[in-house]
């Protein structure tokens, strides 16, 4: 029995193919090829052997191809390789790296989300680099169905051992029951929020939820929930979705999904997709979560891009996904206020304080009475512009001098 | 070739006093040596020896080089303005091999991957070894210590001084040419093997014995402008076909859409802002790698911003330089060679766009040369070391990648940049000490890669000056020490004794050697 992972070929980067043979009597032979054999290849070999001796094989025969892969990659892979042809309760876990951990909370900022392919290991070595707030590790769709299984145990090593800058950890769960599995490998791990995808029933989110409790024992820190609703009827449910558990954060709308179960052309306009949308921005927002709207899959056109993503800002969405790391800079920016915003609500909160003050309960700014619910957008809108650090927390102070 | 003779030179390193029979001088320090003597001196035909009425054609380039007296143990010379597209050079040497001569030492302007051809003919003895650049197959075939003789690496500079002052003789120039006429007035600006220039010809045709022109493009007299004067060519031979036209001149030139090197790109050149690099007015060398093209785009937008325009640009010269030229934003560009269409076109048409040599540019042994008078460069390399030495020869794992170029004489430039990425398919970038010394730190002020930017401390004005610029600025230990946590650190290459190699600095010294790698 062979037991195989990995990717090889000309174009491969950053990545191994690993192929294992168990049994004989000749011990462990572990052949290595690649460009990276004179560097690394004693470590390689040893890092391969000491896997296999940790799940307790004595004989084997072992061939990498490496084509540059980290060692937490190589590591992912050999794992896969041998969980093809042997079970084991036990996992291969490399020392966790120092800054892997990330605590975020309930309204953290999540104007933009990379998407990662959970088995695509060269994608991932720089994704911090680009500044996105939240970054996903995907074994839904953009991992290949013979992939999935390799892509578990390299998303979980990602999760340990990439630096991603401090991004906030994602991953996103193939769907029930599969989606249940998956959890296996990634719940104990640095990770932040979990993405359900084709979510339509609140049903859903309590079985993840609850299978989430199991696996963490003791483990208090929370991991947030984000719904993705991708169909009709995941919209007439989407408020029960959306307030299914409280360790729900988000929903978010998938498009191509939502569209297809229309039967609808997907514009950049949006007109099939409007009433959607505004059902997504309610719930979430009746249940006190951000919501969150799809991706814009057209990546090189960064000026549509921008006008899709201005909209979806004035419809009251909070974030969108990236497809690409071109996209992460003019989301950002589109999502977050933008200086005359700034300005305009620096000037209500002030008036508003100045009348507290002085205790009356009218007040005004220039012709314009302000109320109530204009206070708390403004108040709202420091606040983000606080967290995406357009603004010192202290800015009433500087403002006083 | 065993050297038992090894002395330390001013580098630290063991180099051999004897290549090949010739003795060399070891490196004495960035500018400590100074080249002396006179111009070598080819002996001078008469006119009486070549046809009155100027038609020096000869029917083939086989029987070009037999009346050229191609014997054993004689220099040729090629250029590489063909670059991986050429025919011409490989041609020669399967002449060579079929008249059964021996012994001979190639002397190309570089080399590229297409001259693996010439293997067979290292092997059988018809080529002993190479002077100039070793990439792809040769570079391995190199490394592995089966070339006969000790290979020399020169800068394109280095190439230069080389021939001008006669350390190296070239017995037979075979020089590739776009466009002649009969008489071997030649340029590169058209043809269907057009290069645009033809600047690393210019020193050849001079300076060697017999001088053949190829041309796949015959023109009636006169043909102009006389990038060759035709006064230095001996024969010339009407070809099918010079090269793969795709391979010569790529049709367009594509920026990197690696988001990580945009990264690098963008850093690179917010970094020449914020320390003033870049001006209304300043002299720049833009590359035609991924890389420096971006730097390039992101300057543009500084230079819009700011209203400011490049006085001069230097080549090798692209679509990217020639609408930055044609927009205003450049007011000259000199180039040494033309890396796409574009750039041919602006060259044949813009009076503002003209050729320079390597003589110009990069000859130490001359009374100046115009690179220290560029504001800034912006290199790549393949290792960096924590004292800021580079290297552009090897591969961490010992192995010969390619030629040096006019990387050396680049390094002095007002302002040297290496931008570069931390680590490249886990090998680190950033090393402790190079693997092959080309580039002495010195030379070397800033290193920029996506997690950083390294400031040399000689620098201690571009440090003052970035310091409150909000650039993700760091030492080059801690930029080495990151690739080391990410990558894990590597271990050595193993070398045998024999040396494979010499790299020359710009003076003609001998910077480091090369050795063939162990099994």
């Amino acid at each position: 029995m062979e037991g195989i992972s990995g990717n090889r070929g000309p174009s491969v980067r950053s990545d191994c193919f690993i192929s294992i043979k168990l049994g004989g009597e000749d011990g462990l032979k572990i052949e290595l090829s690649g460009k990276t054999k004179t560097l690394y290849g004693r470590q390689i070999i040893q890092l391969v052997t000491e896997i296999l001796l940790f799940f307790d094989i004595r004989n084997a025969h072992v061939q990498i191809e490496d084509s540059g892969a980290l060692p937490y990659v190589i590591a992912a892979r050999t794992e896969a390789a041998l969980m093809r042809v042997m079970n084991s309760p036990k996992q291969f876990l490399l020392p966790e790296i120092s800054n892997a951990r990330r605590v975020s909370s309930r309204d953290s900022l999540r104007r933009s989300r990379l998407y990662l392919p959970g088995d695509h290991a060269k994608l991932m070595i720089n994704a911090g680099l680009y500044q996105a707030d939240g970054i996903i590790l995907d074994l839904e769709d953009s991992v290949a169905p013979e992939k999935k299984h390799d892509a578990r145990f390299l998303v979980r090593n990602a999760l340990r051992n990439n630096d991603f800058m401090g991004a906030e950890l994602m991953v996103r769960i193939n769907q029930i029951p599969l989606g249940l599995q998956d959890l296996e490998y990634i719940v104990n791990q640095p990770l932040n929020v979990i993405l359900i995808p084709k979510c339509e029933l609140a049903s859903q989110v309590v079985a993840i939820d609850q299978k989430i409790r199991e696996l963490r024992g003791d483990c208090t820190e929370p991991i947030w929930l984000m719904p993705i609703i991708e169909s009709a009827l995941g919209i007439i449910n989407s408020y029960e979705i959306a307030s299914a558990s409280p360790n729900i954060v988000a929903l978010a709308i998938g498009l191509e999904d939502y569209t297809a179960d229309l039967g609808a052309e997907r514009t950049n306009d949006g007109i099939e997709s409007f009433y959607a949308r505004g059902m997504v921005v309610n719930s979430a927002r009746a249940a006190g979560i951000q919501p969150i709207d799809s991706v814009f899959s057209d990546f090189e056109n960064t000026e549509a891009l921008r006008s899709v993503a201005m909209r979806s800002k004035s419809m009251g969405f909070a974030g969108m996904g990236c497809i690409h790391p071109a996209q992460i800079e003019v989301i950002n920016e589109c999502y977050q206020p933008s200086p005359n915003e700034i300005e305009k609500a620096k000037r209500i909160v002030i008036a508003f304080d100045e009348a507290q003050r002085r205790g009356t309960s009218v007040i005004s700014l220039g012709s314009k009475m302000i109320d109530a619910p204009i206070v708390k957008r403004a108040l709202n809108t420091m606040e983000i512009a606080v967290k995406c650090q357009l603004i010192k927390p202290n800015w009433k102070e500087d403002a006083a001098r | 070739m065993l050297h038992d003779k090894l002395v330390v030179n001013a580098a630290g390193k063991l180099v051999p006093e004897e290549i090949n029979g010739e003795k060399v001088i070891p490196y004495k320090g960035v500018g400590k040596y100074k080249p002396m003597g006179c111009k070598h001196a080819p002996p001078i035909p008469s006119c009486a020896d070549y046809p009155a009425n100027g038609d020096k054609r000869c029917p083939s380039l086989r029987d070009a080089l037999i009346r050229s007296g191609l014997r054993d143990g004689m220099t040729i010379s090629t250029h590489h303005h063909l670059r991986d597209g050429d025919f011409v050079a490989n041609a020669v040497f399967d002449i060579a091999q079929e008249l059964g001569i021996k012994g001979l030492r190639w002397f190309p302007s570089a080399s590229f991957p297409c001259n693996a051809h010439l293997i067979p003919y290292l092997e059988d003895g018809t080529i002993d070894w190479i002077e100039g650049s070793m990439n792809g197959p040769l570079g391995e075939f190199t490394s592995k210590g089966k070339m006969k003789k000790t290979a020399i690496l020169r800068s394109h500079g280095g190439r230069v001084q080389a021939i001008q002052d006669g350390e190296v003789k070239i017995d037979i120039a075979v020089m590739a040419a776009p466009s002649s006429d009969v008489f071997g007035n030649a340029n590169g600006l058209t043809g269907p093997s057009a290069t645009g220039v033809l600047g690393y010809a210019e020193m050849d045709v001079q300076y060697a014995e017999k001088v053949i022109l190829v041309t796949d493009n015959l023109v009636p007299f006169p043909c102009l402008p006389m990038q060759i004067a035709g006064n230095f060519v001996d024969f010339v031979v009407v070809t099918e076909k010079l090269g793969e036209a795709d391979r010569i001149i790529s049709g367009t030139t594509q920026i990197t859409r690696s988001p990580d090197r945009l990264i690098i790109a963008e850093l690179a050149a917010r970094f020449c802002e914020v320390t003033g690099i870049i001006y209304d007015g300043c002299v720049i060398q833009a590359g035609a790698g991924g890389i420096s093209l971006a730097i390039a785009e992101y300057i543009k937008t500084i230079l819009q911003r700011n209203q400011w325009r490049i006085r001069v640009g230097f080549g090798g010269s692209t679509q990217y330089m020639t609408q930055m030229l044609e927009t205003g934003l450049m007011e000259y560009i000199l180039d040494g060679q033309v890396f796409d269409t574009e750039a041919v076109r602006s060259l044949n048409e813009n009076r503002k766009h003209q050729s320079f040599s390597v003589f110009n540019a990069y000859n130490y042994h001359s009374k100046g040369n115009l690179t220290s008078m560029i504001d800034v460069v912006t290199l790549g390399a393949t290792e960096i070391d924590v004292n800021f030495n580079g290297n552009v020869v090897t591969h961490s794992d010992g192995v010969i990648l390619h030629g040096i170029g006019g990387w050396q004489n680049c390094l002095f430039a007002k302002n040297t940049i290496v931008a570069l990425p931390l680590f490249r398919n886990r090998i680190p970038v950033i090393v402790d000490e190079v693997t092959t010394l080309c580039g002495p730190g010195e030379l070397i002020d800033v290193i920029v890669t996506e997690r950083g930017i390294a400031i040399n401390p000689l620098r201690s004005d571009l440090i003052e000056k970035a310091k409150d610029s909000g650039l993700p600025l760091k030492t080059i230990r801690e930029l080495k020490e990151e690739a080391e946590a990410i990558c894990g650190k590597p271990d050595k290459p193993k070398f045998t004794d024999r040396v494979v190699a010499a790299v020359k600095w710009v003076d003609g010294t001998v910077l480091d050697v090369i050795r063939q790698v162990a099994d």
